[in-house]
C-alpha cells in the first residue's frame, strides 16, 4: 500500500465524479449543460467514467443561440452519436422571431438568447439539478461559488442565501420549483483542463488547434468570419491569420489569438507562457466590474 | 515563478511531472486587517498566476479602491463580491487556486468578521494546514485564539504562525520570539503536529516566495518552501479501509456494481469486506473503472466495486474489512458548530447528513457550549448561530463511523433543517454512546401489516393543525365519529386532554413546544404500527415538527389537515376565552398573540372554516381518505 496521496488530477477527477454520483443518487431530473467548449468535453468524459459501465444517466442540453461555430455544432452532434447520448437543443424561438442578434443588441443579446433561453429550457424539462463547467479560477466572484449552487424557484441566485460545504458533505435537498446548479469542475484551473485533456486524450472542437481562418481585426480583438451573417464594417476585408480559440461562445463574440499551438502540448506549453486570462476573449466580460455577478444573479451560468 | 519553469527538459517529461503534482489545501484565518489578502494576492502575483489584463484591471482598482497609495493592492485581488467590495470587507469563504512546479494549492479564504466561525469551519473542513496571521504590532489576540481553536476542532494538524508587518516594528527579532512564545504557550494544549512561525511582510513580499535579506536573524523557510516540502499524510497511512456507497450502478441484469470514493485505507481485488450495518459478507469480484479493472484502490479514488455474491447493500451502507469495522450506533456524542440563523432546539427532529446517509437526529442533551475565546465550558439551554456546543446526538437509525480523530469522512456530518432545508449546523463525532453494533433489530413476527390486516383497514394519521378556536377539535371528532360508523378503528389525540397526562410535565416555551409534538408524533406512530387511523388535533404551530412528524411514519400515512381561520375570527369566537387573557397578557406564549403560527404551505387538505360548516368540512375529510385509498367509499 502506497501512501504517496493521489497526484492532483486524479484527486480532481475523484471529486468531479463523486460530486455527479451524488446529484443523480439525491435527484429526480438531472441534465448535464453542454456547451461544446473544452470544460463541457471534460464534463462529459468525466460523467462516462462516473457512470461506467452505465451510460450517463442523464440528458445533455445545449443552448443554441443560432450563430456557434459551425464546428462546434458538426463536433457536438458527432459526440452525441459517438456516446449515444440523449442531446436537447434549445433555443429562444421568441428571441429568435424578434430577430435578436449578437450585431445590433449587445447585452441584450446575451440576455435573450443565453440566460432567458437557459431559464426557459430548464423550466420546461423541470430538471431540479443542472450540471455546469464553471470553474471558481475563471472569474473573482465566482471565487466564492458553491459546488452546489442553490436557486429560488425564479432560477435567481442570491449570494447571500448560499449554504455552507463543509467537508464532501452537500446538502441537495430542495423544494418543488427550486434547484441546484452543480459545478463539478469548480476546483480546476484552465491550466488543469488542458493537462486533463492531454492526459486523457479528450476529443475538443478542432478550432482549439492553431489554423489558417479568415479573421477581421476589430477593435484589438480577432474575430472569425464563420459564414455570411457576419457584417463588416466599412472598410474592413477578411485575411487569413494562423488562430485559435482558447474559449467558444458566439463566432461574433469570441476573440481569437493568434497562435502556432497546433497541438496539445503545444497548447498546454503556450498555456504556461500565457500572459493573458482566457476571459479576454470572452467579451461579453468586457463591461464594468461586477458585470458577472450581475448576470449571475439574473440567472445566467 | 517562471524560475520554477526552467529547465525542464521535454514537454512531455514536464506534462507528466505536472500530473504527478501533490495537491496541498491550506485555508488563512487571521483578524481584519492583519493582511490576509494582501498575503494570497501576493501569493498568486508572484507564482505568475496573474495574467496580463487582470493586471490592467487590479492597476486601475488599486488607484479607486486601494489602500496601498499609489501602490498595488493585492488585497484587490481576492475581494471578489460587488456589495462586498463596496463595503471593504469580505464576509464569505473563497477559494482560490495557484501551483509551481512542485505542489498545486488550493486555499480557503476566510475572513475575520462575524460569521468567521461558520466561515472558517467551511475552510477548515477540507484543509490539511492552516496559516494564522497575526499583526506584528499587535501580536496573539483573542482572535487568535480562537482561529487556533476552531483550526484544532477541524482536526487540523499543521500550522503556520505568519507574524505579518514584520517591516512596521522595525524587522525586531525580539518582538516576532516574544509573539511566538505566546502562541506556543496556548496552543500546546492542541498538540498540533508542526506549528511554524514565519516573520513576513505580505505587503512587501519578505519571506513569502523567498527568503527575506532584511531579516538575516530568521533561518527558517519563506511560506512556499514550507508550503511546498510539508509532508501531509495523504491518504492516512494504515487508516482501516472505508468505502461508503454512494449510488448502486445496475444497468442491467447482469451487472451490479457499487459506486463510491474510498473514504479511508485501501482495498484489493479479493479481499473480503463487511456492510457495517448488517454484517454480511461478500469478496470484492472487480474494481471497475472506465480504464480498465484495478488491481488496489485508495482513499480518495472514485471507483465501483463488484461483489462475488448478491447482498443487500444500498446507498449509505459503509463497506469495510471484517478486521477493522467502523462502530455502529444511533446514539453519538459530538460537537456542533451552530451555522443556522435560528437556534438549536433540542428535542427538534434535523435531519443528519453522513457520508452518503441522511437519518433523523435530535439533541437528546446539550452537555455545555464552548467559550472559545477563554475555551471554558459553560452550561447551556441551546446554541445560536456561531456558537460551538457538545452534545449527544439520537438517531432515527444507526449509522456506521468513525470517531473524527481517525477519519474526518466518516466522522463527521451536517446538520440539515427539515423544512427550511437549510444547512444548520457542522458535527464532529467524537464516540458512540452505545454500541448497537451487536443489538440486531429485532424482526417481530406480528407486524403492522399484520395487525392492518386483521382489522381490515389501511392505517394512516390525520394531523389537525390550526390556531386555537380555529375549530380543530370540533372538526377532527366529527371526522372521528363518521369513520366509527364506517367501522374504522380510530383514536383522537387531543391537545388538552394530552397535556393533562401524558405531557403534563411540559409548558409553552418554544422547547416544550417542539417537545410536546415530538411526544404526540411518537404515539401516533406507535397506534399507527397499531393498525390504527389515528387523528390528531393540536395546534402544531412549527412547520418543522409537522415535517417531523411526516417524516417519522411511511410515505402516504400522514395527511396534514389545515384547520383554517383568520386569527381575528379565531379571536373573535374564543371559545375558551384564552385569547382574552392572552391580550391582557394572563396566558405568556399565546399562538397568534405572543408566539408564532406558521401556516402550512402545501396541506393536504385546507379547510376554510369561514365558508363552510363544520359537516361539510368533516365530510371532506372523509372524502380525500377515500380519494388516498385509506378507506373504502
Ligand atoms: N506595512 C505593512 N502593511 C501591510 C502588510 N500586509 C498588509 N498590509 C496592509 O494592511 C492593510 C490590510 O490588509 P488586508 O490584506 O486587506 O487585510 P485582511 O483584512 O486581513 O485581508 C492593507 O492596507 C495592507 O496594505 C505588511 O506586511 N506590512
Amino acid at each position: 500500500m502506497s501512501s504517496e496521496p493521489l497526484p492532483h488530477l486524479r484527486r480532481l477527477e475523484s471529486e468531479a465524479i463523486f460530486i455527479m454520483r451524488e446529484v443523480v443518487a439525491t435527484f429526480e431530473r438531472p441534465v448535464m449543460l453542454y456547451s461544446i467548449g473544452k470544460d463541457s468535453s471534460v464534463m462529459l468524459h468525466l460523467a462516462r467514467k462516473a457512470f461506467h459501465p452505465a451510460p450517463p444517466p442523464f440528458p445533455f442540453l445545449h443552448i443554441d443561440t443560432t450563430w456557434k461555430f459551425r464546428e462546434m455544432i458538426r463536433f457536438r452532434d458527432d459526440a452525441a452519436r459517438r456516446y449515444r447520448l440523449d442531446l436537447r437543443v434549445h433555443t429562444n424561438r421568441d428571441g429568435l422571431a424578434r430577430g435578436i442578434n449578437p450585431f445590433d443588441h449587445g447585452p441584450l443579446y446575451t440576455q435573450v438568447m443565453k440566460t432567458e433561453a437557459l431559464k426557459q429550457a430548464l423550466a420546461a424539462g423541470r430538471y431540479d439539478a443542472a450540471f455546469g463547467g464553471a470553474r471558481r479560477d475563471e472569474e473573482k466572484s465566482r471565487a466564492k461559488e458553491r459546488v452546489f449552487s442553490f436557486r429560488s424557484a425564479s432560477q435567481a441566485w442570491d449570494p447571500k442565501n448560499q449554504r455552507p460545504e463543509l467537508w464532501s458533505l452537500y446538502n441537495t435537498r430542495v423544494r418543488p420549483g427550486e434547484s441546484i446548479r452543480v459545478f463539478p469542475l469548480s476546483n480546476w484551473t484552465e491550466l488543469d483542463i488542458w493537462q486533463y485533456i492531454l492526459a486523457e486524450d479528450i476529443p475538443i472542437v478542432p478550432l482549439y488547434f492553431a489554423a489558417e481562418r479568415p479573421v477581421v481585426e476589430r477593435g484589438g480583438q480577432l474575430i472569425m468570419v464563420d459564414d455570411e451573417r457576419m457584417r463588416l464594417l466599412p472598410g474592413e476585408v477578411p485575411q487569413k491569420r494562423r488562430i485559435r480559440f482558447r474559449t467558444l461562445g458566439c463566432y461574433p463574440l469570441t476573440a481569437a489569438v493568434e497562435s502556432d499551438a497546433a497541438t496539445l502540448p503545444e497548447i498546454v506549453a503556450e498555456m504556461f507562457a500565457a500572459r493573458t486570462s482566457e476571459r479576454e476573449g470572452r467579451l461579453i466580460d468586457h463591461d464594468e466590474a461586477g458585470a458577472m455577478e450581475m448576470k449571475k444573479r439574473e440567472g445566467y451560468f | 515563478m517562471a524560475h520554477r519553469l526552467e529547465g525542464i527538459a521535454g514537454l512531455s517529461a514536464f506534462v507528466a511531472a505536472h500530473e504527478g503534482k501533490s495537491l496541498l489545501r491550506f485555508l488563512t484565518c487571521g483578524s481584519v486587517d492583519d493582511g490576509k489578502s494582501t498575503l494570497i494576492g501576493r501569493l498568486l502575483y508572484d507564482t505568475k498566476r496573474l495574467f496580463e489584463d487582470q493586471l490592467v484591471r487590479l492597476k486601475s482598482d488599486s488607484a479607486k479602491y486601494g489602500t496601498n497609495g499609489s501602490g498595488i493592492d493585492f488585497a484587490l485581488l481576492v475581494d471578489g463580491l460587488q456589495a462586498e467590495r463596496e463595503q471593504g470587507i469580505t464576509i464569505d469563504v473563497a477559494y482560490r487556486y495557484f501551483a509551481t512546479d512542485r505542489r498545486r494549492f488550493i486555499v480557503a479564504d476566510t475572513p475575520g468578521h462575524e460569521q468567521y466561525t461558520r466561515n472558517m469551519a467551511t475552510g477548515a473542513s477540507t484543509a490539511d494546514l492552516a496559516v494564522l496571521l497575526v499583526d506584528a504590532r499587535h501580536g496573539i489576540l483573542r482572535q487568535t485564539r480562537r482561529h487556533a481553536y476552531i483550526v484544532s476542532l477541524l482536526g487540523i494538524r499543521h500550522v503556520v504562525l505568519a507574524v505579518n508587518k514584520i517591516d512596521l516594528v522595525g524587522f525586531d527579532q525580539d518582538r516576532f520570539q516574544s509573539i511566538v512564545r505566546d502562541f506556543n504557550e496556548f496552543a500546546a494544549a492542541f498538540r498540533f503536529e508542526s506549528v511554524t512561525a514565519i516573520p513576513m511582510s505580505a505587503r512587501d513580499g519578505d519571506n513569502v516566495i523567498a527568503r527575506s535579506p532584511r531579516m538575516p536573524w530568521y533561518a527558517g523557510p519563506a511560506l512556499l518552501d514550507h508550503l511546498e516540502e510539508i509532508a501531509i499524510d495523504g491518504n492516512g497511512e494504515g487508516a482501516a479501509f472505508r468505502f461508503p456507497v454512494q449510488w448502486v450502478n445496475r444497468p442491467d441484469l447482469t451487472f451490479r456494481g457499487y459506486a463510491g470514493t474510498v473514504a479511508g485505507g485501501s482495498v484489493k481485488a479479493g479481499d473480503e469486506v463487511v456492510v457495517a450495518r448488517t454484517g454480511e459478507t461478500a469478496r470484492i469480484a472487480r474494481i471497475v473503472t472506465m480504464d480498465g479493472d484495478l488491481p488496489a484502490a485508495e482513499t480518495g479514488q472514485s471507483v465501483t466495486l463488484t461483489l462475488d455474491r448478491e447482498i443487500d447493500a444500498s446507498r449509505g451502507d459503509v463497506l469495510a474489512l471484517p478486521a477493522r469495522r467502523p462502530e455502529v450506533s444511533d446514539q453519538v456524542a459530538a460537537h456542533l458548530i451552530w451555522m443556522g440563523q435560528e437556534e438549536l432546539l433540542p428535542g427538534r427532529s434535523y435531519l443528519l447528513k453522513a457520508g452518503s446517509r441522511t437519518v433523523g437526529a435530535a439533541v437528546t442533551e446539550l452537555k455545555h457550549r464552548i467559550e472559545i475565546e477563554t475555551f471554558a465550558t459553560l452550561a447551556a439551554k441551546t446554541l445560536a448561530l456561531n456558537d460551538i456546543g457538545f452534545c449527544n446526538l439520537s438517531l432515527s437509525e444507526p449509522i456506521a463511523f468513525d470517531p473524527y480523530d481517525e477519519n474526518r469522512a466518516t466522522g463527521s456530518f451536517i446538520l440539515i433543517d427539515r423544512f427550511t432545508n437549510a444547512t444548520v449546523a457542522a458535527g464532529m463525532i467524537r464516540f458512540g454512546l452505545r454500541r448497537a453494533s451487536n443489538i440486531h433489530w429485532q424482526a417481530l413476527d406480528v407486524n403492522k401489516e399484520a395487525r392492518a390486516a386483521s382489522l381490515g383497514q389501511r392505517p394512516a394519521i390525520l394531523w389537525f393543525t390550526g390556531l386555537s378556536g380555529a375549530g380543530k377539535s370540533t372538526i377532527a371528532n366529527l371526522v372521528e365519529k363518521k369513520l366509527h360508523l364506517m367501522g374504522r378503528h380510530t383514536y383522537l389525540l387531543d391537545g388538552d386532554n394530552v397535556r393533562h397526562g401524558l405531557n403534563r410535565d411540559l409548558g409553552f416555551t418554544d422547547a416544550d413546544r417542539v417537545e410536546n409534538i415530538r411526544r404526540v408524533a411518537e404515539t401516533a406512530k406507535l397506534f399507527v404500527d397499531a393498525g390504527l387511523i389515528v387523528l390528531v388535533s393540536f395546534i402544531s404551530p412549527f412547520r418543522s415538527e409537522r415535517e417531523m412528524a411526516r417524516g417519522i411514519v411511511r410515505e402516504g400515512e400522514f395527511f396534514e389537515v389545515f384547520v383554517e381561520a383568520p386569527l381575528a375570527v379565531a379571536e373573535e369566537r374564543d371559545p375558551k376565552g384564552l385569547y382574552k387573557k392572552a391580550r391582557a397578557g394572563e396566558i405568556k406564549n399565546f399562538t397568534g398573540i405572543s408566539s408564532p403560527y406558521e401556516e402550512p404551505l402545501n396541506p393536504d387538505v385546507r379547510l376554510d372554516t369561514t365558508s363552510a360548516s363544520a359537516e361539510i368540512l368533516a365530510e371532506r375529510v372523509i372524502e380525500h381518505l377515500v380519494r388516498a385509498g385509506k378507506i373504502p367509499r
